[in-house]
């Protein structure tokens, strides 16, 4: 245990821990955090995985972070086009961001508002519609608030269990969202209703203060444990190799 | 142009255009496609020159960066269809904000992937392609003309008459795109880490122009790159511009990055009408894509150090 780590460390090890498993598909986080904690996954616990140096190849080194001209040691070429190959074969794990997220997991980054006309434009449906119906996600949430854990988002775009279960059985059997790790703590649909639950709460946060800033009612178990502090190792890996610069930083920053 | 070359058969079609000439071949109404993703690799000479043209009533279609951007801020645009419309390092396509969010301009957003099949099918010439992506999400609301249809098949799993969306050809009446190298027959060639969708543009579109950094003679190809690199079959293309950074201010790799101080500054200029119209004086009301660099680099001058 490393006592000193911080809420940012925190957030990348509970990230990385939704890898957990996976083996050999490609691990496919978008942003600085997610990107750290696949790093961080691949460099520890699931060495099977791939990643992409989030341009255009698979590398199977640790790239630092934000470090354009990192020796990269290239497995495979991974543009684009081959990338929605991988997409709809489900052998990915993709973490994306969400400006809003419901009960059922429903997620928006398109829009707030009316879509034909909203107060602001985001961006885009992306890959989400495509990536939810094919593999498994996870969420990254910086700002947990009752602007963003909603009761109902303002646009669809990567469907929730509610929405997935009136589609076909391949669907279902495809559509698995992992967890969502907010800056408060950790959440995931494992009960029957498929409804969001509580996980475990960052240290020096509680319960309480998640339940207040969340806009619907959240499940919560009889048991939620403290989000895990990351090890001595993973510490170095994330301060030393992965993040020299401290761009995980840059999210949890106040405004 | 047919001097040298190693075989006794020359191809002596000669493609050259300007962007000027690019612009007499459009007209208002048409539907566009533009190559590169993002802010990366646009062919944005030719943009400029429709920016500053007669032309109205545009759909474009693209994986949009500043090429959707500031065709809206032009006033070009009656339809967008993208997946995204984004500048990488600015996440948020400011002037496509501002006109979405003005509701000045419609909308066909799809799904990334979704997106790509609309253009395999236009380049197959076949009416969709089905794909899973859109069920459950808000896209097929988004998007009433496009049909769900039943699988006539079974799946490998067994199920049968499974619903699958139909995405629709995105037929193209001409597209443009911007590649590192090209010789005069239209042959196009790239050499960054990734030829996006272009090759697709030119084949879901009756007509492509291709601007290029350099044309150089066909024999000089393999000098410059792998055979495969050579991904535009001159077939697929009716016109060659040369733009030496023609792709100005998205990346090009090899030959250049983006300049982020400049995109910036055309970020910026989305903030009020008075920006824009400064910008647009400086950058687009200029007589030729030469005349442009000469505005851009006097702005570096002063600034200095940046770029490289």
């Amino acid at each position: 245990m490393a006592d000193d780590a911080t809420i940012d460390e925190i957030c990348v090890t509970a990230i990385a821990d939704g890898f957990r498993g996976d083996g050999e598909i490609l691990c496919n986080p978008i942003g600085n955090v997610p990107v750290i904690a696949g790093r961080l996954a691949k460099a520890t616990f699931e060495s099977d995985m791939v990643m992409t140096d989030t341009v255009s190849v698979l590398a199977a080194n640790t790239i630092p972070v934000g470090d354009p001209d990192a020796e990269r040691l290239v497995e495979a070429w991974m543009p684009y086009r081959d990338l929605f190959d991988i997409v709809w074969s489900g052998r990915r794990h993709i973490v994306m961001g969400a400006s809003q997220i419901d009960p059922h997991g429903n997620q928006n980054f398109a829009a707030i508002g009316d879509w034909k006309k909203p107060k602001a434009q985001l961006l885009g449906l992306r890959g989400a519609p495509g990536n939810l119906v094919n593999n498994t996600t996870s969420y990254w949430i910086p700002n947990h608030s009752t602007r963003s854990f909603v009761q109902k988002v303002d646009v669809v775009s990567g469907p929730g269990y509610d929405r997935v279960s009136e589609l076909s059985g391949w669907i279902q059997r495809n559509h698995e969202i992992r967890q969502i790790v907010s800056n408060l703590g950790v959440f995931n649909f494992s009960n029957s209703q498929k409804r969001m639950q509580l996980v475990s709460h960052h240290p020096d946060v509680t319960v309480e203060e998640i339940i207040a800033a969340t806009g619907f009612e959240l499940l919560i178990p009889d048991e939620v444990e403290e989000t895990r502090i990351p090890t001595k190792d993973e510490l170095k890996l994330i301060r030393k190799v992965i993040d020299p610069h401290g761009l995980r930083k840059a999210e949890f920053i106040k405004k | 142009m047919h001097s040298a070359g190693c075989s006794s058969v020359e191809v002596v079609i000669d493609k050259k255009m300007t962007e000027m000439e690019v612009i007499e071949e459009l007209s208002d109404g048409m539907t566009i496609g533009i190559g590169g993703w993002g802010s990366r690799r646009k062919p944005m000479s030719l943009v400029r020159a429709i920016a500053c043209s007669n032309l109205k009533d545009l759909t474009i279609v693209s994986y949009g960066g500043p090429d959707v951007g500031l065709l809206c801020a032009a006033g070009k645009i009656r339809k967008a269809i993208y997946g995204f419309v984004s500048l990488d390092s600015i996440p948020l396509e400011p002037h496509f904000r501002n006109a979405k969010q003005e509701g000045t301009i419609e909308t066909g957003e799809l799904d990334e992937g979704a997106f790509y099949l609309g253009l395999l099918a236009a380049a197959h010439r076949v009416p969709f392609y089905p794909t899973r992506a859109g069920l459950g999400s808000d896209m097929l609301m988004m998007n009433p003309e496009i049909k769900t249809i039943e699988s006539p098949y079974e799946s490998i799993d067994g199920e049968k008459g499974e619903e699958l969306v139909a995405i629709p050809a995105l037929n193209l009446d001409v597209s443009l795109i911007h590649m590192n190298r090209a010789d005069s027959q239209g042959n196009g060639q790239f050499l960054g880490p990734d030829l996006y969708f272009d090759d697709l543009f030119a084949k879901a579109a009756k007509r492509t122009f291709m601007s290029c950094e350099k044309i150089i003679p066909t024999e000089h190809f393999l000098k410059e790159g792998s055979v495969h690199t050579l991904k535009i079959p001159r077939l697929f293309v009716d016109g060659v511009i040369e733009a030496p950074r023609g792709a100005h201010f998205t990346e090009c790799p090899p030959d250049y990055g983006r300049d982020e101080a400049f995109q910036s500054e055309y970020a910026a200029s989305a903030k009020d009408p008075q920006s824009w119209e400064n910008f647009k004086e400086k950058y687009l009301e200029v007589n030729s894509h030469q005349e442009y660099l000469k505005a851009v680099d006097s702005r570096t001058q002063i600034e200095e150090g940046q770029n490289g």
